[in-house]
């Protein structure tokens, strides 16, 4: 089951921060199709924020069409993003994780590699030649 | 609807001083509520007054459609935490049990029970021998066990390491989420209410400075940010809250129902600290002003 956290400084509001974890654990296939995700009461005796915080979060979740609500049993997560690429992930997640080490042995912090890999993400080619 | 707090022109004098005046509010039910200001705003001046601890000098004040402390039942329907969470030190937990038990009418004794077993404490332990957090955790639970429709708490986290404060906001959140049940919440701090509460009273200087949804709130006021200028372009909506000037500079806080569409200013949104620090500001400013001329009349 997905745990959320909360992040105080990050300007973002937090229930947005609720949608954009579920959906970040529906992409990296930590959250599939028929999970279940936590009680608005288990998520605020977690976390400790208001009841309505998280209510709002799961309406926009099944606005979307990701996750259902039944009644008296929970909200469950009933569509997912492309479930095929989870297998692809592992691979990528591996070379990407050598090439963090390279990036290491260059002598790069932290925000070097950030802003190097959002750099190269922003100004690719977004279209793959088949 | 039924409002958890209905104030009309409210106010309380202590001989010469008013410790609160002209507070006129309509909160709904179904809100968790922060009661928000400095030491000596009228926070607990507004809760005693609506729990019927002291009567008002002026005005009228309705808490869920009756008078506070009208009857039994009125008062059943309201649960109250006092400052620093008071108990009696030289009774047991079980004995605090048993007194809520025959003192409330609607007590739920399975829910005292399970709330004692969550929280680990010993029943025959004294209350003088807990932490601040087990003890404010004791009343609250105290509090929460006669169902009440409203909870009213005053500073309730105020002395509290911070683990205690979030396991007890954690609790409170939790009761919210399972029982109907309106909370009025005091603090001077605001980061305490920021995750918990979705509608602010901001008190100073004994009057409501601002009140309402929090996320409404949030939507009109705005941060203006630009070159140095007076303030007379804005939409007629927009009320200055504050204003401050550099050579090359102008930064002002305004509410406003309009949107801010001049482009020369660069318009920033707001968190609920900017926000109630600004209405603090302000009424502090109307204070010295106050004072001068007074001081200019003699």
């Amino acid at each position: 089951m997905i745990e959320f956290r909360l992040n105080g400084n990050s300007g973002v509001s937090p229930y947005q921060q609720i949608v954009q974890q579920v959906k970040s654990a529906l992409r990296l296939g930590r959250l599939r199709i028929g999970d279940q995700l936590p009680t608005v009461k288990e998520v605020v005796g977690k976390i400790a924020i208001n009841p309505n915080t998280v209510l709002k979060a799961y309406r926009e979740l099944e606005h979307e069409g990701l996750v259902a609500a039944r009644p008296g049993i929970g909200t469950f997560v009933v569509n997912s993003f492309d479930e095929t690429t989870y297998a692809a992930q592992r691979t990528l997640r591996r070379s990407l994780e050598v090439w963090l080490e390279k990036a290491r042995r260059a002598g790069l912090d932290d925000e070097s590699i950030e802003a190097l890999f959002v750099d190269t993400f922003l100004f690719a080619p977004k279209e793959v030649v088949r | 609807m039924t409002s958890a707090l209905l104030a009309v022109d409210l106010g309380k004098r202590y001989g010469r001083k008013w410790a609160l005046s002209g507070c006129t509010l309509d909160i709904p039910t179904g809100h968790v509520v922060g009661l928000v200001g400095p030491n000596g705003a009228g926070k607990t001046t507004l809760l005693h007054l609506a729990v019927g601890l002291l009567s008002p000098s002026s005005g009228s004040l309705m808490v869920l459609d009756e008078a506070p402390a009208s009857s039994a039942e009125q008062l059943g329907r309201i649960g109250f935490v006092a400052q620093d969470t008071p108990v009696f030190e030289n009774l047991s937990i079980a004995t605090h049990l048993q007194m809520g038990a025959a003192l409330n009418p609607k007590w739920d004794e399975q829910l005292a029970q399970q709330r004692i077993l969550e929280l680990g404490l010993d029943p025959n332990q004294r209350a003088g021998r807990l932490s601040g957090g087990q003890r404010a955790q004791l009343a609250l639970t105290l509090a929460i066990a006669k169902r009440p429709s409203l909870l009213l708490l005053d500073e309730p986290v105020a002395s509290l390491d911070p683990l205690a404060r979030r396991e007890f906001l954690a609790t409170l959140m939790e009761v919210v989420a399972e029982h109907e049940v309106s909370v009025i919440l005091s603090s001077h701090l605001v980061a305490d209410l920021e995750r918990v509460c979705d509608y602010v009273v901001v008190l100073a200087s004994a009057r409501v400075q601002v009140n309402g949804e929090i996320e409404n709130l949030l939507s009109t006021h705005h941060r203006l940010v630009g070159s140095r200028r007076n303030l007379d372009n804005l939409p007629e909506s927009a009320h200055v809250i504050e204003v401050s000037h550099t050579d090359r500079q102008t930064t002002a806080i305004v509410s406003s129902a309009d949107p801010i569409l001049d482009p020369s200013w660069s318009v920033e949104e707001m968190t609920l600290e900017d926000l109630v620090l600004a209405y603090m500001g302000q009424a502090e400013e109307q204070r010295r002003v106050l004072l001068r001329s007074n001081g200019g009349a003699k």
